[in-house]
């Protein structure tokens, strides 16, 4: 292939350039050190050289390291195994990497070479080729000539998709219970790690504690928990509260209630109404907790109003009474529904509101 | 060069290869194809490498996701830990979290895997952005590119796909917490969100398919759709020839540059070990995702200042930035609250990438074929409309982080949000305008290049004691590469009414084009004419008044007076 192209070379015609500047062609090509002087690339071969020959002396500690180096051993603070694993290994790889790319571009021929490009399209022959051999399977199949079979070949393709839909069924059970939790009547509010009873004293003003229902806690004879794995994960995920405690006079509550809190302790989803995260950071001053997942605001003060974020629904709250024994205890399960929205929410609130 | 005479079969070499070339050609008869393909011409530019790092960390990525299946175990069934990191003996958690802390402790260079696969992920979606930014702004994917285009679209979807369910995988609190907002964004689908709930996790979140599940889908089908998509991309590539960067003889019509075999295969192969090692030291340096610190999913608890990895940053900042709306008919609840930004926030970047090509086609009504890359500045309003998608983007993604601004830098997280939820519509437009008038400006500059060529730093002084730069022109190649793009075409009335006066079908679709075509080409800087350099050479050219000539080797001379070399 030619080193210089000009494009309007092979045209063979002479005409008025409409480009301001006329394509000078490929400029000269210029020699490296290496090309012209056979000790420069004695050089640079012994360069390359060295570097593949560290690189294999550095696969080499890699496997030392493998069978010396404790686990526990630490380097500058550091897991001293994953330093040293990964320093050698990355050390190697960058070392082959390298070595071969100077190779190509210090050793290996450097002329450019020109080839032509051609347009992506066949030509307008093949093309007509390939429409009369969809034509000539079109006609001599009869698809078109036979609607009877082409309609019901369709149809019935149509049908197999129903057995795949069906298939997908067991994926899982129909959606159930959102609208209720372990919450009920009488049920003791723990401290979340401990599982201790809370007592009303046990909280100060301004203090928030998490809690989880008893039943989370609860053990069966043999001393195993009732609830444990997927469905303990599940229980706490819509049953997690927090507990606050604040001064009575702040509390502004809505109509009915009045009589949800205990000496100014009050409970709420621990669930952010907005995708579900924990909420957990409390700023007393306000009585405003803040979800760290997207910063949605409720106010606990004012019934778990949204103040800021993407949150709608106000945090539900629990409704609190002291149970014989003077610990704390729900006096129902959530009159609200918590965790996330769902399409079925507004009707599934509506029932709960007609069964309170 | 050498033996030209000797045919190659009798070389020393073509002794040694003839047998089992003969033998698989007898079998495959590929020797036609790669007669072709094996010299192949690639031209060269340093932004030609930014796909191939997506390439080779998506290979990192196969490896070192190999030797993790080895140990990882993809179940939620509940299990008592009892093993070398001590804090968390005696806590009870998913066989999934346990096998990654068993890798990450107990298995040698199992820790380095977990890194060297996460670093490189982050790698993988980064390169993939970066690249599609790259064949944007140069307007590569013109015809006939349009599908190698959508390929690459569909690759950056999958990709980030494919992260986010290896996100998920360990089990940990902070993985947990990215399938609760996942779990939220189901629920929050209109009419169905419920059942998709419930058949995605096997029941109520979080249920205990969820992880085998999304393990399925991050060995086995994502890769092997990733994988496939990957082939008919490179198949393309190799189809249509790169693009390259028009020059002294580059042109529509050719392609310059080194050969496949040796040079690319070398080039190309070593750098697969760059990508390698780079990733296998940031796996031993830097530290990502250390699972033990978070302890298990725990649906109660949270850590503050969750982040999910940076490519989920902009879907995250949309959820922020939404305001509350939710509202309730038909006796459904409708939270667009989640499902707007949350499905539609990345559904738009997505659809907007997918259609981009064809859009441009239809304002520009271009339909050559385009194998020179452009300069973004000579395409201001494809350039400045990409900064402005970038733009919103990278609002969206500043509102991922707008916790981590607020207790960074004390401010109040409530004004961040407000100024970044007008920011989002307001920055882009004035990104555009910007954007838009740097490009004529740097149009202008190339054009005063041209016309006026460069400044030599020689000072002279005329008899009557005035002082003046000279000007000299640049190299004709130089000058060439600067003018060698397309001219601003010339608009054209769209006809709305036949020689009868009866108007013209599509009659307002046209017009509408025909607007769009004219903002398109706005102010756009069209390219000297053969006269203005004509002119140009007339007044550059003669020395007259000049007392000394330049020469042709004269480069001008730097700030100290030193003739330069380029």
């Amino acid at each position: 292939m030619s080193e210089i192209e000009r494009p309007d070379d092979h045209d063979g015609q002479e005409i008025e350039p409409t480009e301001p500047i006329q394509d000078p062609g490929l400029p000269e090509h210029q020699y490296r050190p290496q090309d012209v002087d056979e000790s420069q690339a004695r050089r640079t071969e012994r360069q390359i050289a060295l570097m593949f020959v560290t690189a294999a002396a550095l696969a080499l500690v890699f496997c030392v390291s493998y069978v010396v180096i404790d686990k526990d051993q630490t380097f500058l603070n550091w897991s001293a195994q994953n330093f040293a694993l990964g320093a050698s290994l990355g050390g190697a790889l960058l070392l082959v990497g390298i070595g071969i790319i100077q190779w190509a571009k210090k050793l290996m021929s450097d002329h450019e070479m020109v080839e032509y490009r051609h347009s992506a399209a066949s030509d307008e022959d093949d093309r007509v080729a390939v429409l009369e051999q969809i034509n000539a399977g079109v006609e001599e199949s009869g698809i078109q000539r036979r609607p009877l079979l082409r309609n019901t070949l369709i149809g019935s393709m149509g049908f197999m998709a129903l057995p795949v839909v069906f298939l997908l069924g067991d994926l899982g059970p129909r959606p159930h219970s959102q609208r209720f939790t372990v919450w009920k009547k009488g049920m003791r509010v723990v401290a979340d790690v401990s599982g201790a009873p809370i007592k009303p004293s046990d909280l100060e003003v301004g203090e928030l504690v998490n809690g989880e229902p008893a039943v989370l806690f609860e053990e069966d004879e043999t001393g195993e928990r009732i609830l444990h794995g997927t469905e303990a994960l599940q229980a706490k995920s819509k049953a997690a509260v927090i507990i606050v405690r604040m001064r009575p006079e702040d509390i502004t509550p809505s109509k009915g209630r009045e009589n949800w809190n205990v000496d100014g302790i009050l409970c709420y989803s621990k669930i952010c109404t907005h995708v579900g995260c924990p909420i957990s950071l409390y700023e007393q001053q306000t009585h405003h907790v803040l979800c760290p997942c997207h910063q949605s605001t409720f106010d606990l003060a004012d019934n778990g109003k949204v103040i800021f974020g993407p949150a709608h629904r106000p945090l539900p709250q629990l409704p609190l009474g002291v149970d014989s024994e003077g610990y704390l205890i729900a006096m129902s399960d959530f009159p609200e529904i918590v965790a996330p929205s769902y399409p079925e929410l507004a009707r599934d609130q509506k029932k709960l509101d007609k069964n309170s | 060069m050498s033996a030209s005479f000797t045919p190659v079969q009798e070389t020393a070499l073509g002794k040694k290869a003839g047998g089992p070339v003969e033998w698989l050609d007898d079998r495959l008869g590929l020797a036609g194809l790669a007669k072709k393909n094996l010299r192949k011409v690639f031209p060269e530019h340093w932004s030609f490498m930014l796909g191939e790092i997506a390439l080779w960390s998506f290979v990192v990525l196969l490896i070192t996701g190999t030797f993790l299946t080895f140990w990882y175990q993809p179940s939620m069934a509940e299990v008592t830990y009892n093993g070398t990191y001590k804090p968390l003996n005696g806590l009870e958690m998913s066989l999934a979290y346990k096998s990654t802390l068993d890798i990450s402790f107990d298995i040698r260079g199992g820790l380095l895997l977990r890194q060297i696969h996460h670093w490189a992920a982050a790698l993988f979606v980064a390169a993939m952005m970066v690249h599609m930014l790259r064949v944007f702004f140069t307007g590569a994917y013109r015809k006939p590119r349009e599908i190698n285009w959508l390929i690459g679209v569909g690759l950056l979807a999958l990709g980030m796909i494919e992260g986010f369910a290896g996100y998920s995988l360990p089990d940990d609190l902070l993985s947990g917490t990215g399938l609760r907002f996942v779990d939220g964004l189901v629920r929050s689908v209109p009419i169905v969100g419920s059942y998709l709930e419930f058949f995605i996790f096997g029941g109520e979140f979080p249920g205990d398919e969820i992880i085998p599940r999304l393990y399925m889908a991050h060995i086995l089908l994502i890769p092997a759709l990733i994988l496939g998509l990957i082939g008919a991309h490179m198949l393309l590539l190799i189809y249509h020839k790169h693009t390259q960067w028009p020059g002294p003889g580059r042109t529509e019509k050719n392609v310059v540059g080194y050969p496949m075999l040796p040079v690319y295969a070398a080039k190309a192969g070593g750098f697969f070990f760059v990508v390698f090692g780079f990733t296998a030291l940031m796996g031993a340096l830097i530290q990502i995702n250390p699972v033990w610190a978070y302890g298990p999913y725990n649906p109660s608890e949270v850590t503050a200042g969750s982040q999910p990895d940076w490519y989920m940053g902009f879907s995250e900042g949309m959820v922020r930035l939404m305001p509350n709306w939710e509202s309730t008919f038909f006796n459904y609840t409708w939270s667009w609250n989640v499902v707007i930004p949350g499905m539609g926030g990345l559904g738009l970047v997505f659809t907007s990438l997918a259609i981009w090509p064809f859009l441009e086609k239809w304002v520009t009504g271009d339909n050559r074929e385009h194998h020179l890359l452009e300069r973004p500045r000579n395409a201001p309003t494809r350039t400045a409309l990409g900064v402005a998608a970038m733009t919103a983007y990278g609002v969206g993604w500043i509102a991922g982080g707008n916790d981590i601004i607020a207790t960074k830098f004390h401010m109040d997280i409530y004004a961040i949000t407000w100024v970044l939820r007008f920011g989002f519509f307001i920055f882009p437009v004035i990104a555009f305008l910007i954007t838009k008038r740097i490009c004529i400006g740097l149009q202008r500059a190339d054009a005063n290049r041209i016309l006026h060529g460069y400044e030599t730093g020689v000072l002279e002084r005329t008899p009557d004691g005035g002082y003046s730069e000279r000007h000299a022109p640049l190299p004709v190649a130089e000058q060439y590469t600067l003018t060698a793009h397309e001219r601003v075409p010339v608009l054209e009335a769209p006809v709305q009414t036949d020689v009868n006066g009866v108007d013209a079908p599509h009659g307002r679709k046209e017009k509408l084009r025909a607007k769009v075509r004219e903002y398109w080409n706005r102010d756009t800087l069209d390219k000297p004419t053969v006269e203005d350099v004509h002119h140009a050479e007339e007044h550059l050219g003669h020395h007259d008044g000049h007392p000394i000539a330049l020469g042709e080797d004269f480069q001008g001379v730097s700030e100290t007076g030193i003739p330069r070399q380029h």
